[in-house]
C-alpha cells in the first residue's frame, strides 16, 4: 500500500529499527482511518481472518447492537458483543466446517463510504462511514446497510481497533441469520 | 379461504400417529385454514407482563395474520386490540413498543382510549348523529394471563386458559424459578425470519435429536462445562406429551427444579459470578441465583407459538406458507443484580439470534427441510422417533426418551383435532 508518510508509518519504522527516539506524532488523518477500514473490510470480504484477528486491542469489543442509539453494551441485549475470544470462537466457527450455515460461509461484498472523522489525535480517533454489504450464499443475496463506528488508537505497527460498533439501520426488525462477520 | 379447506376425511391422509404429509409445509390453503381454525381459536401467547408494567404502556403484536395492540389501560387491566381503525382500516399503531394516552388514527383522526373505546371522530357533524361511536370500538380479544404470559384468543367460548395450559402449568411454574426469588423481566429480544413453514420451528423445540449434529459449532465454542451440560442425549432425560398439543422435553433432568440441589458445587464457568455476587448477597442467595442463571434444563412447548425454552422465550409468527418469523426473548431477574442480568445477557448472544453460535445453523436446516419439502407431496415426514418405547403415564401423558418424537406427535395430533374444527 501506498501509504502517507505519517505518525503512523513513522512509528512502524522505529519499531523496525527499535529505537527509542521519541517521535513527534500528529494526529490520526481522515485517510489514514479510512484505509484502515477499507483493510479490515477487504480481509473480512477475503476471509482473512486471522490478519482481521491481529487488527484489533486485547481488551477491544465488536458489537452489533439491536436497539439504535444504545451505548450501554455491556447491561443491553446485542447481536454481538464480542471479547477477544468470542472474536476467536467467530473465526473458529467460519473456519472448522462444523456450522452448517458457515458451510460454505457466505460471500460478501462490502462498500465503506461517508467517512467522518468525529474526533481525533496523536493517539486514537474515531470513525464513522455507512457500510452496504451484500451477501451471496445458496443462490440468495441478501442486503444489509449499517453505519459502522471505529475507535481506533495507535499502536506499535500501526492502527488498531479499540471498539467497532456496527449498526444495522433494519436492526429493530427481524433478520435473516447472519453466519458471518458484519 | 375454507372453501379449498381439506375435508375431515383428507385430514387423515394428511396427518397419521407416526407421519405427515409434507403439504403441511408447502399447501397455501391449509395455511389459510390454519390461520383460522388454529391461530383464530387458540390462546395465542402475545406478552409478558413485564414488557408493559405500567398504565398506558402497550406494544405490538400479531395473532395469526391479524395485528394486535397488547395495552395496560389506566386502571392496570391488560387489554389486546385488532391493530384496525374501525373507519377504514388503517392500522392506529406502528410502533413495536412505548407508552401513549391514546391511539390516533394517522388517516382521519380517530381516536381510541387504551380501553379500545372510540373517544373522538373529526368534523363529526358530516354523520348528521348517525354515528355510534359506542358501537365502534377496537375490536378486542379474550385475554388471559398465567404467571406472567398474557394470552389472547378471538375466540369468545374458547375454554379458560388454566385449563388450555392444562399439564403445562406445572412446568411453566418450574420455568419461572429461574428468576431466583426476582420476578421474571424480559431484556430484549433477537427477531428473525427463515424461509420456510411455521410448523418446522414448532416441532425443533422439543427436537433433542438435532442438538448435538447441527449446535456441533456451538459446543465446539463453549467452555467444557457446558459442553457437557449439553450432553443432553446421554443424560437421561425425556420427552412428554402433556396434552392439548403442549410438550415438555426434559434435557438436563438436574436443572427441572432450580429451587433444588443448592448445595452442589458451583460450577466453574460460574466462578467468577459467584465471587462477584458474594460481595453484596449471602451464600443461599448466591448459590440461588448461580444456579438460575443458565435457565432450567427443559424447554416446553405450548402450542400454537410459545415456547419457554431453557432460558428464554421462543416466540414463532407464521408470516405466510413458507415465511416465519421467531423471536428470542431475553429473561432477567427484575431488580436482581446486575452482574447476574449481564451474564444471562451474553449466554443469550452466544447461541440465540440471527449472529448466534446456534440460530443461523438451526435456520440453514429448517430452510433446507422447506427446500426438500417443495419438491412434492409424495413422500412423508416421519415423527415415529421414540414411539416403539413410548409410555403412558398414570395420568394419562405420554412419555418416550429425550430424543424421542413424541412433542412432534402431540402438536400434531392437536392440529389435527383443531382443523377438523
Amino acid at each position: 500500500m501506498d501509504m502517507p508518510i505519517t505518525g503512523n508509518a513513522a512509528m512502524a519504522a522505529a519499531d523496525a529499527t527499535n529505537t527509542l527516539t521519541p517521535i513527534t506524532l500528529t494526529p490520526i488523518t481522515l485517510a489514514e482511518a479510512m484505509e484502515f477500514a477499507w483493510l479490515e473490510a477487504d480481509l473480512l470480504d477475503h476471509a482473512e481472518y486471522e490478519a482481521w484477528l491481529a487488527l484489533w486491542t486485547p481488551d477491544a469489543r465488536y458489537v452489533v447492537p439491536i436497539e439504535p442509539g444504545a451505548t450501554d453494551f455491556e447491561n443491553t441485549l446485542n447481536y454481538a458483543y464480542d471479547d477477544h475470544a468470542m472474536r476467536e470462537k467467530r473465526v473458529q466457527r467460519l473456519t472448522s466446517g462444523q456450522s452448517v450455515s458457515a458451510s460454505p460461509v457466505a460471500r460478501t461484498v462490502r462498500s465503506l463510504s461517508r467517512f467522518r472523522l468525529l474526533n481525533a489525535d496523536a493517539a486514537g480517533c474515531a470513525l464513522r462511514c455507512s457500510q452496504m454489504l451484500t451477501e451471496f450464499r445458496r443462490g440468495r443475496e441478501r442486503f444489509y446497510a449499517a453505519d459502522v463506528e471505529f475507535r481506533l488508537v495507535r499502536a506499535a505497527g500501526g492502527l488498531r481497533i479499540e471498539r467497532k460498533v456496527v449498526r444495522l439501520i433494519n436492526s429493530t426488525e427481524a433478520l435473516r441469520g447472519i453466519g458471518y462477520i458484519l | 379461504m375454507d372453501t379449498n379447506l381439506p375435508m375431515p376425511s383428507t385430514l387423515d391422509a394428511l396427518v397419521q400417529p407416526d407421519r405427515a404429509r409434507t403439504t403441511l409445509y408447502t399447501d397455501p390453503a391449509i395455511f389459510e385454514a390454519e390461520m383460522t381454525r388454529i391461530f383464530e381459536s387458540s390462546w395465542v401467547w402475545v406478552a409478558h407482563e413485564s414488557e408493559i408494567p405500567k398504565p398506558g404502556d402497550f406494544k405490538t403484536a400479531q395473532v395469526g395474520r391479524q395485528p394486535v395492540i397488547v395495552v395496560r389501560d389506566r386502571k392496570g387491566a391488560v387489554h389486546v386490540h385488532v391493530n384496525r381503525c374501525r373507519h377504514r382500516a388503517a392500522t392506529v399503531c406502528e410502533v413495536h413498543k412505548g407508552r401513549t394516552n391514546s391511539f390516533v388514527c394517522p388517516y382521519h383522526g380517530w381516536s381510541y382510549a387504551l380501553d379500545g373505546s372510540l373517544r373522538g371522530v373529526p368534523y363529526e357533524k358530516g354523520y348528521d348523529g348517525t354515528l355510534d361511536k359506542a358501537s365502534l370500538p377496537l375490536r378486542s380479544l379474550r385475554v388471559e394471563t398465567y404467571a406472567g404470559l398474557i394470552f389472547a384468543s378471538f375466540k369468545a367460548d374458547i375454554m379458560p386458559l388454566a385449563d388450555w395450559l392444562g399439564g403445562a402449568r406445572k412446568w411453566i411454574d418450574l420455568f419461572m424459578k429461574q428468576g431466583a426469588g426476582y420476578p421474571i423481566v424480559t431484556q430484549g429480544e433477537h427477531r428473525f425470519r427463515f424461509p420456510g413453514n411455521w410448523k418446522i420451528q414448532l416441532e425443533n423445540t422439543t427436537d433433542a435429536y438435532h442438538f448435538p449434529l447441527v449446535h456441533r459449532s456451538f459446543l465446539t465454542a463453549a467452555d467444557t462445562e457446558t459442553e457437557e451440560s449439553w450432553d443432553i442425549m446421554n443424560k437421561g432425560g425425556f420427552v412428554e406429551d402433556l396434552g392439548n398439543g403442549h410438550s415438555v422435553m426434559v434435557m438436563m433432568p438436574e436443572l427441572v427444579d432450580l429451587e433444588e440441589g443448592l448445595d452442589a458445587p458451583i460450577p466453574e464457568r460460574f466462578a467468577e459470578l459467584a465471587a462477584e455476587l458474594a460481595k453484596e448477597h449471602d451464600d443461599p442467595t448466591v448459590r440461588r441465583i448461580v444456579r438460575a442463571v443458565g435457565g432450567c434444563g427443559f424447554n416446553l412447548n405450548l402450542f400454537p407459538n410459545l415456547g419457554c425454552s431453557a432460558a428464554f422465550f421462543r416466540v414463532l409468527q407464521p408470516i405466510s406458507v413458507d415465511e416465519t418469523e421467531v423471536r428470542h426473548v431475553a429473561l432477567g431477574m427484575q431488580g436482581g443484580p446486575a452482574a447476574a442480568n449481564r451474564a444471562r445477557l451474553r449466554i443469550h448472544e452466544f447461541f440465540q439470534g440471527p449472529m448466534g453460535f446456534g440460530s443461523p445453523d438451526d435456520a440453514e436446516v429448517w430452510d433446507r427441510v422447506q427446500h426438500g419439502a417443495s419438491g412434492g407431496p409424495e413422500l412423508w415426514l416421519m415423527i415415529n422417533r421414540g414411539l416403539s418405547h413410548e409410555e403412558a403415564l398414570p395420568d394419562g401423558h405420554r412419555r418416550s426418551d429425550v430424543s424421542a418424537e413424541t412433542g412432534m406427535r402431540a402438536a400434531y395430533g392437536q392440529w389435527k383435532r383443531m382443523m377438523e374444527g
